[in-house]
């Protein structure tokens, strides 16, 4: 595709090529007292540093009447491979939660942490205190390479101190070299020419872009839904290489056939050495020829649909001077996170434990209720092990050596913190985006709707004998697809105020796109589908045939 | 006869016309000719501004006379408004703005967020393209416009040409609904539907590029129509029925207030403000409330309900009691809700008291040498408080004699005439509290206004503030206006954007807290925007560890304050007489002194030679 002429590329990019390598003009906008926001254009470059500006769409309304602008305020997003974090970084984190923030932490479907509420004045400091628990938030957002996910449980657990390295090498190889985020945020003076973007160029990508490293037999970070994958190789517990695919995404918007999700190829496999030149080609493929004039097309997915697989292969092997090897056979049982306690290496325990779409906060109103924030203060202020937030929003206590597990113990039953040994099935397996009321582009509410779903969802399955049975269901507010939900064997996909699109069919290895069942539907409507469509499988079901694979079988739209 | 002709021949021989009006004007009576002098200089007023931009006009007084014809618009633009969230229907008014430009038609494009609502009344051709989102809801840019052409205030438009394009999606149950809403609206309020309404579901083209294509054609071939607005005649002719008209409000007065209807009474603090200010439009006969921008709305406020029951029960009074005062008789809830004084505590309230009760415990309060315990009581405790502890035993008569008269309050106008004809606006602190006793208690004439529901009339009368004056329109002006003192500024911004003044306008406010106190934000980042208001800062005092005020932003720019002064700009301060006055005069002080060259005896005589010019200005209270 020839170099668009600057007029048709998309305004972002214009504002990126403007911005002096993401600098724009911040901190000018940090300084006007009249707004709690940031001037336009510097809103899509502050996300480069790894923020967003939002308001409380709650109340954007009513403010608007007072005539008051919207209640501007900033989420930050950590940069943590593999999600792997120290007590210290997790009592910084909760300091933060406390002092900046709106008083909760968030764990993200890809292994990081989302604070949300830090006002303007504050954004600074707040990102001065992240740096000082040695944690960054670069490129945790913008058009550039995404948090590396990687398992951060493998069944062979001596796995995870082979592949995880890999999961920080690539993060860091991908990092945007600019200076701007050491010049705004920490004040380290300004450098004198010279800078350059080795890998991205002085646009960065024409998208985000997101890479995952896999571990079978768990497939926990839903290898196919990401731009870039790594599907660990091993024989026995040494670590070999890595099967490769490309091409995966969820993203989509209603009523756009020209946009939908798609689950990455296997292309070949690569050694260990090899990872990092196979993730700078494929990013510099999708830097060469991404959509930038539609931004809704500008994803790796697009184009390799665009120019055909048999092109990119070609072109990444031209690239790397050689041609990968045959990928190797694999095989996944489930992308679920594997609660409770599990044996670690070296004689060590990891114990994961289940929060509720990762939304880490206490509940002062009701005692009885898991004080999560409180809890995991503890456990970081006592723990010698480190802390792993999974692909499913959850968080394992990691390398706990045996003569601490009772203090442990005691610790989450003390807080609440062991829901994991009563909660069903559906509800450890359930995933919803935080949509409103921070998410600028909600349509529906997720985050704060799953309880209330979970509660009817399994109101449903024991009328139908069904209660703990594996269910994998998926909510978010809006199609761009932030829990992943194209690959729920129940999905929600918020359209409206209290209307989703119902979609059925993924399956439990995070390898089949769900289907359309019902369109626009709200409450009512869609639970009285799953009734009909639960009564149909526990009538009909195959010996230990899972639902989504039923509903394949035998459900038409 | 045309108006510009007896100017003229009043100075030389009367023309006939002139000599036959002269005739009729000279059998007036002593009420119509204060009214014609009334109108007559209205229509003069409205002449010198209409020169400037908007033409004043005249709210419809109880004479039918035709609004003064403001120039006829030349070539009248087609307006071109869209309605989006995400954009599409920004793309269909742009194709739509570039087919007829094309086609040498005058167009405008606009947001909806950035439409002037009050331009509706005076638009000839108007191309809506809304789309609906929410649950049939209008998108954020498109609410403000949405709420004023269905709500109460839409002016009849009998002079618009319209049509409305409308984006959807058929999936959802409201389909199109804002587009339904704003169409037969329009048509309901008299404006002329150029096409059927158009509703694009997701599939967006197959419904707008055939209407595009009707509306385009239709729009480009038809030259706008001449200036002359169908109907009305298009010469100025001014018809004066004086006999048997009914009499127009006079100048409504302290003993014979005006009843001004609450338009919109809307919070803006946000809920979590700890303080509550509230914005009201009230519709005000421009006859009775000929008020200049810088002026005082006074109003005669009713004490809260709950207050009169609390006095009732803790005197063991009956509500419907008849009582006579100054020979009027009135039940005694009457008397207590507006008549007299039940909150405001006063030295003479005190004395009264002390008098009938011979408590000696408020004569010692009253005593010289006492003011310091005086100060005390009189900001601690209300009527009310004093009643209860000194005056249990009083009858409704001895209580309706005790009381002082209720005193009508005073509220900055916060609007320009200009910008709101027949309007009236008020910042209004909502003044309510519980006391030490933790009972409740709330400022008379704040609360009533913070409580007056849409429609209902409150008794109200003009307070001149000829002292707060805008100057010349070339003049730079300096405001300091924390809390509801930046209500006069909203009216000064307004009234140099409609006259097109050159002057710059440099604003000072301060709060508690910016995110849920920052009075009027949107309209100052507006008036940024538009070049309106040129330099704003702003201090919120407890956002940071150290309080910061106003004063402090002045000296922090005092290098700039003095070089506008010294350039004559002129000054104004208003808000809090007890600190915040005294604090920015200090200020002034301290900038004449660091960056006039002075020393603290020029610096004062400075500020007075300010205050002779007529530069410095305060309304503080
Ligand atoms: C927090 C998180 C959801 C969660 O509940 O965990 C999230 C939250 C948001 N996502 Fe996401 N995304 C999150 C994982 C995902 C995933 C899942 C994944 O990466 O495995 C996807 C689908 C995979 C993909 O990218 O295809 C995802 C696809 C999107 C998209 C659609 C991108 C596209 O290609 O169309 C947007 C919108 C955009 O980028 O324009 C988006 C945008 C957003 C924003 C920042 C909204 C915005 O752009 O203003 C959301 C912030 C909400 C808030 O208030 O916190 N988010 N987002 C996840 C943070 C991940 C992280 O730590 O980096
Ligand atoms: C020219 C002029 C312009 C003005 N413009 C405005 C304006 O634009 N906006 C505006 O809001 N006001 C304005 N005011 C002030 C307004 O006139 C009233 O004084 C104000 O609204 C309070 O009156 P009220 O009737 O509500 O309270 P009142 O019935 O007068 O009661 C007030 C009394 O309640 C008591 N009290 C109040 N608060 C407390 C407390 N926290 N603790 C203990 N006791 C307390 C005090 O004894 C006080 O004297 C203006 C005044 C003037 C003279
Ligand atoms: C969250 C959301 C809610 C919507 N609600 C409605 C609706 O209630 N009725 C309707 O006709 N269309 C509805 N729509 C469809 C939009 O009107 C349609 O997508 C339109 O093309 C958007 O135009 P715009 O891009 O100018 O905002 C909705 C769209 C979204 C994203
Ligand atoms: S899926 Fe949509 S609503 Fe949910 S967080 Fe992502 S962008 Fe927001």
């Amino acid at each position: 595709m020839s170099e668009p002429s600057t007029a048709q590329v998309s305004a972002v990019e214009r504002i990126k090529a403007a911005s002096r390598l993401l600098r724009g003009t911040i901190v000018e906008s940090l300084a006007d007292e009249l707004t709690g926001g940031l001037r336009a254009d510097d809103q899509p470059l502050l996300k480069f540093h790894g923020s967003y500006q939002q308001d409380d769409r709650d109340l954007r309304e009513e403010r608007r009447q007072q005539k008051l602008e919207p209640a501007y305020d900033f989420m930050i997003r950590t940069r943590l491979p593999g999600g792997v974090c120290t007590p210290a970084q997790w009592l910084a984190l909760d300091a933060i939660a406390g002092t900046f923030s709106n008083g909760t932490l968030r764990l993200t479907t890809r292994q990081a942490f989302q604070v949300h509420g830090v006002v303007k004045q504050d954004l600074k400091p707040t990102m001065a205190a992240i740096n000082a628990a040695r944690m960054d938030t670069i490129a945790a957002c913008g058009d550039v390479n995404r948090n590396v996910l990687c398992n951060p449980n493998p069944v062979a657990s001596a796995l995870h101190e082979q592949v995880y390295p890999w999961a920080v090498k690539l993060s860091e190889h991908l990092l945007p070299r600019t200076n701007a985020y050491y010049e705004i945020w920490l004040d380290q003076e300004k450098v004198a020419g010279g800078e350059d973007e080795p890998i991205y160029g002085p646009t960065y990508l024409p998208r985000k872009f997101k890479a995952a490293i896999a571990i079978p037999p768990i497939n926990d970070v839903d290898v196919y839904a990401h731009c870039l994958g790594f599907i660990a190789i091993a024989e026995g517990d040494r670590l070999v290489g890595f099967n490769v695919t490309v091409g995966g995404g969820m993203g989509a918007t209603h009523g756009d056939a020209t946009t939908h999700p798609r689950l990455a190829d296997e292309i070949g496999f690569c050694t260990p050495e090899q990872l990092l030149a196979v993730a700078e080609q494929v990013v510099c493929i999708q830097r060469d020829f991404g959509n930038r004039v539609e931004r809704k097309h500008a994803r790796l997915k697009y184009t390799i649909e665009h120019r055909g697989l048999p092109w990119f292969v070609e072109e990444l092997t031209r690239r790397l001077g050689y041609a990968l090897a045959p990928a190797r056979p694999i095989a996944f049982e489930h992308n679920g996170d594997r609660y409770g306690w599990s044996k670690g290496s070296d004689g060590r325990w990891h114990v994961t434990l289940h929060v509720e779409s990762g939304r880490v906060f206490d509940q002062p109103a009701q005692p009885a209720a898991p004080q999560l924030l409180t809890g995991l203060r503890e456990l970081a202020r006592v723990h010698r092990g480190d802390f792993r937030l999974t692909p499913n929003q959850n968080v394992i206590v990691a390398g706990i050596a045996d003569e601490d597990r009772p203090q442990i113990e005691a610790l989450l039953a003390r807080h609440g913190l062991d829901g994991f040994r009563t909660r069903t099935p559906v509800h450890l397996n359930a995933l919803a985006c935080v949509a409103l009321p921070t998410c600028a582009l909600a349509m529906a509410e997720a985050e704060r709707y799953l309880p209330r779903l979970v509660k009817r969802v399994e109101e449903l399955l024991g009328r139908h004998g069904l209660r703990d049975e594996r269910l994998h269901v998926r909510v978010t507010g809006c199609p761009n697809g932030c829990a992943r939900p194209y690959l729920a064997e129940i999905a929600l996909v918020g359209k409206g105020p209290g209307r989703y699109n119902l979609m059925l069919g993924g399956d439990h290895v995070g390898h089949r796109l769900a289907r359309l069942y019902r369109e626009n539907v709200d409450e009512g409507e869609l639970l009285a589908a799953l009734d009909s469509v639960l009564a149909g499988f526990a009538r009909a079901r195959a010996p230990g045939e899972a639902f989504g694979d039923y509903v394949v079988r035998s459900v038409t739209a | 006869m045309s108006a510009g002709t007896l100017g003229t021949s009043l100075a030389g021989l009367p023309s006939d016309g002139a000599r036959a009006l002269l005739e009729t004007v000279r059998e007036l009576s002593q009420e119509d000719l204060t009214w014609l002098s009334g109108y007559a200089a209205g229509i003069a007023a409205g002449r010198a501004t209409s020169r400037g931009a908007a033409a004043r006009s005249i709210s419809a007084t109880a004479l039918a006379t035709p609004p003064v014809a403001s120039e006829p618009a030349a070539d009248a633009p087609v307006t071109v408004v869209y309605g989006t969230h995400s954009g599409t229907s920004r793309g269909l008014g742009e194709r739509l703005a570039q087919r007829l430009t094309a086609a040498g038609a005058n167009v405008r494009l606009l947001r909806a967020s950035d439409y002037p609502t009050r331009e509706l009344a005076k638009e000839k051709t108007l191309v809506l393209i809304v789309a609906t989102h929410g649950d049939g809801d209008p998108a954020d840019d498109t609410r403000a416009l949405y709420e004023f052409v269905l709500g109460r205030r839409a002016p009849k438009l009998p002079g618009l040409k319209f049509a409305v394009l409308g984006l959807g999606d058929s999936s959802y149950p409201k389909f199109c609904h804002v587009a339904r809403q704003l169409d037969e609206r329009l048509a309901e309020l008299g404006a002329q539907r150029l096409q059927a309404r158009g509703e694009c579901d997701v599939d967006v083209e197959t419904v707008a590029a055939p209407w595009l294509e009707q509306a385009a054609s239709a729009l480009s071939s038809s030259s706008p129509a001449p200036a002359a607005p169908t109907g009305a005649p298009a010469r100025d002719a001014v018809v004066i029925p004086l006999r048997g008209a009914p009499p127009a409000p006079p100048l409504a007065t302290r003993a014979q207030p005006a009843v001004a209807s609450v338009l919109a009474n809307q919070p803006i603090t946000a809920r979590d403000a700890g303080k509550r200010v509230v914005h009201l439009e009230l519709a005000v006969d421009e006859a009775a409330v000929p008020y200049q921008t810088g002026d005082a709305l006074a109003v005669w406020p009713h004490n809260p309900g709950w207050l009169v029951d609390e006095v009732l029960s803790s005197l063991g009074l009956r509500a419907d009691e008849p009582v006579t005062r100054d020979g009027r008789e009135l039940p005694l809830s009457r008397w207590l809700t507006c008549e007299l004084e039940l909150t405001k505590l006063s030295r003479s309230l005190l004395a009264a008291v002390a008098e009938r009760t011979g408590s000696a415990e408020l004569a010692a309060v009253l005593q010289p040498g006492a003011e310091g315990a005086l100060r005390e009581l009189l900001a601690r405790d209300q009527v009310v408080d004093v009643l209860q502890r000194h005056a249990p035993g009083w009858s409704a008569a001895e209580l309706v004699a005790g009381l002082r008269p209720l005193a009508p309050r005073s509220y900055s106008i916060s609007s320009s005439p200009l910008a709101f004809p027949g309007e009236a606006h008020l910042t209004v602190a909502h003044v309510a509290y519980r006391n030490a006793r933790g009972q409740r208690r709330a400022g008379s004439g704040s609360d009533y206004l913070a409580r007056a529901a849409l429609g209902d009339g409150a008794r109200v009368f003009l307070e001149p503030n000829p002292g707060f004056r805008l100057p010349a329109p070339d003049v730079d002006v300096l405001m300091v206006g924390p809390g509801t003192g930046v209500a006069p500024f909203r009216a000064f911004v307004q009234e140099r954007e409609v006259t097109g003044a050159t002057g710059k306008n440099w604003l000072f406010f301060g709060e508690q807290h910016r995110r849920s106190q920052f009075l009027y934000q949107l309209e100052w980042q507006e008036a940024v925007k538009r070049g309106s208001l040129h330099r704003i800062d702003l201090a919120f005092s407890r956002d940071q560890a150290e309080k910061v005020y106003v004063q402090h932003r002045l000296l922090q720019r005092g290098r700039d304050v003095y070089a506008w002064l010294d350039g004559g700009a002129h000054f104004y301060l208003c808000g809090d007489a007890k600190r915040m006055a005294p604090d920015v005069e200090a200020a002034l002080i301290a900038i004449a002194v660091e960056h006039g060259g002075r020393d603290e005896e020029g610096a004062r005589e400075w500020l007075a030679e300010l205050r002779a010019q007529g530069r410095y200005h305060r309304d503080v209270y």
